[in-house]
């Protein structure tokens, strides 16, 4: 379904998330709400502004490279959907 | 009845020997066994852990330690289900996550280790933290105290319920659009946002990086001040954390608002205000005047963008935290024949309505060929927003609005309109774009069906000691939040 300019198959496929028939036309309808809503956006004037990614402007926050405790591999791979020989098991990426 | 108690009620007692740490945790238990299957405000209890904390807190406190020392000591407290203690679960009220355990503490668990806290459960929440009733839990939704048949807000719905009905002393929330405040004002409690960087989020699963803040929920406004006290400052594992001296918040309650600059912003007169809201918070507006304060109409001109900045920010940086949930190393999986077909899967089977729609929104407004016109326009409209907060705080000492529009809302009346639900967020997601804190306090009820109304007030970055003066010199001389439900 494309609404407002979004394809809702295309993007849902992008974000790597599976839907089914009924919430791609749900979730496309909802979507095109949302963004004709934003559209009030294109009325603030914002020539010459700069954009705000952070709340509290701060940059290159930076620590000593100093060794501390982290992690144990048996506690990173407790909540592992699948493991072997101490590694994360998935499917098969490379033929 | 050592559960109705306040943090400060409770620890006096605890340090004269007048009730044990024990006594006061099975009180909760007690009570949460009573009403939970009413209001549904929590997905974990560990019993026999916060049983063991308490036996362990009343041994020091026999021991000589006092709350000088340990200001939480014996304190049972709700943690909302998105922030790790260590070997308990982390639902996030998500499907994705539903056998996931943490290996770890966040960085305010640490602290509230540190302080000597009790940890009773995990408080119910929107998947993700993204809503404003609960509704969107894959567990079920919470509700209110006051009227079961409503949502208690959202998403720190359950640790406001809990608080509400008396299940523990306080609970620990995230505010990433007002999910701290509302559930406050929708229950009658006091709920603290602080500025961003105050708490360290190590530990808290990410929804928006450049806004989620944890924050307490309390019985008082004292209470608040004693949480801050104790899960503020900088956490050099938290980047984002602000390396400033935290000074004593509970210094702060002086009683004295004489003097005290209060703007009202008037683009927040909007249509669509309940009426008894509306009287509820010019009622709050005349009585802080009469304690000394000035009143002062103020403008914040760039208001009406702010709901369509927030959700286009907010969703890409959702769209970005979420990637993580691909069933690789933690979390469900669903198996599919290559990895693209294996994160398809388990994303589609993990991630309940909302959390799509957030995280496809997110995806489009960060997609090549939309990046500019939808998410860097929102970050620009951010700058205005955030200029008018600093231009409005040479004026005045901190802001007076609704904490939300209406009323605790019926569970289902908004959850077919997803837009209809995120415009109710007008009065509390400025406060996040711009990383100022806030508060919302309670300032009266509806008539039929007795309902509470919080009373928001926003301080300048930072300025978390002049709005808890604020909120605890009107909370000192009104009954508001004395009242409870009937449960």
């Amino acid at each position: 379904m494309k609404s407002a300019g979004l394809d809702i198959k295309y993007v849902a496929h992008l974000a790597r998330i599976e839907l089914t028939p009924e919430e791609e036309s749900l979730l496309g309808l909802q979507l095109a709400d949302i963004l004709a809503y934003v559209e009030k956006l294109k009325e603030a004037e914002i020539r010459g502004v700069e954009p705000t990614a952070h709340p509290f402007p701060m940059v290159n926050v930076t620590r000593p490279d100093e060794v501390a405790r982290s992690l144990t591999s048996e506690e990173a791979l407790a909540n592992a959907p699948a493991q072997a020989n101490g590694l994360f098991r998935v499917p098969k990426i490379v033929e | 009845m050592l559960n109705r108690l306040t943090i400060s009620q409770l620890t006096a007692k605890l340090a004269t020997g007048e009730a044990s740490s024990a006594e006061a945790t099975r009180a909760c238990l007690d009570r949460i066994a009573q009403v939970d299957s009413r209001i549904r405000a929590f997905l974990s209890i560990d019993e026999s852990n916060a049983c063991r904390e308490a036996v362990h807190a009343d041994e020091l406190l026999r021991a000589g330690q006092t709350h000088a020392d340990f200001p939480l000591l014996g304190v049972p407290l709700t943690v909302k289900d998105v922030i790790a203690v260590a070997g308990q679960s982390l639902t996030c009220g998500s499907k994705m996550l539903e056998n996931y355990r943490s290996p770890y503490d966040a960085t305010v668990i640490e602290k509230l280790r540190d302080a000597g806290a009790v940890i009773l459960g995990r408080a119910n929440m929107d998947e993700f933290a993204m809503g404003s009733s609960t509704e969107n839990s894959a567990f079920g939704p919470s509700f209110n105290p006051w009227d079961v048949s409503r949502t208690p807000g959202g998403s720190s719905g359950g640790s406001a319920a809990a608080v509400a009905a008396d299940c523990c002393a306080a609970a620990l929330g995230s505010d990433t659009g007002g999910s701290i405040r509302q559930p406050a004002s929708f229950v009658g409690c006091v709920g603290f946002k602080p500025s961003y960087g105050r708490v360290s989020r190590r530990g808290l699963v990410a929804f928006a990086s450049s806004l989620d803040q944890i924050g307490p929920l309390t019985k008082d406004v004292r209470d608040a001040a004693l949480l801050m006290n104790a899960i503020c400052g900088w956490d050099p594992r938290d980047s984002t954390s602000i390396q400033m001296p935290i000074p004593d918040f509970g210094a702060a309650l002086s009683g004295d608002v004489k003097g005290v600059r209060l703007g009202i912003p008037k683009e927040y007169a909007i249509g669509g205000l309940d009426p008894e809201v509306d009287a509820a918070v010019k009622r709050a507006l005349k009585h802080l005047e009469q304690l000394g304060a000035h009143i002062i109409e103020i403008s914040l001109p760039h208001t009406e963008f702010a709901i369509a900045a927030y959700y286009i920010i907010a969703n890409a940086e959702a769209s970005a935290n979420l990637a993580r949930f691909d069933g690789m190393r933690y979390g469900l999986r669903i198996d599919g024949s290559d990895p693209a077909e294996m994160y398809c899967k388990t994303r589609g089977a993990g991630f309940g309505a909302e959390v799509k729609r957030r995280i496809i929104l997110g995806t489009y407004v960060l997609s090549s060929g939309y990046y500019d016109a939808y998410y860097l326009r929102a970050q620009k409209v951010r700058t205005l927003i955030r200029q008018d907060f600093l231009k409005a705080f040479e004026e005045v000492d901190a802001i007076v609005t609704p904490t939300s529009p209406g009323p605790a809302f019926k569970i289902g009346e908004k959850t077919s309109d997803p837009l209809q639900m995120y415009l109710s967020d007008i009065f509390t997601i400025s406060c996040n774009l711009a990383g100022i804190c806030g508060v919302s306090v309670p300032c009266g009820f509806t008539a039929d069906p007795k309902l509470p109304i919080g009373l928001q007030l926003l301080g300048k970055s930072l300025g978390e000691e002049t709005l808890l003066r604020v909120a605890h010199a009107y909370e000192q001389t009104t009954l508001w939040h004395r009242e409870r439900p009937n449960l």
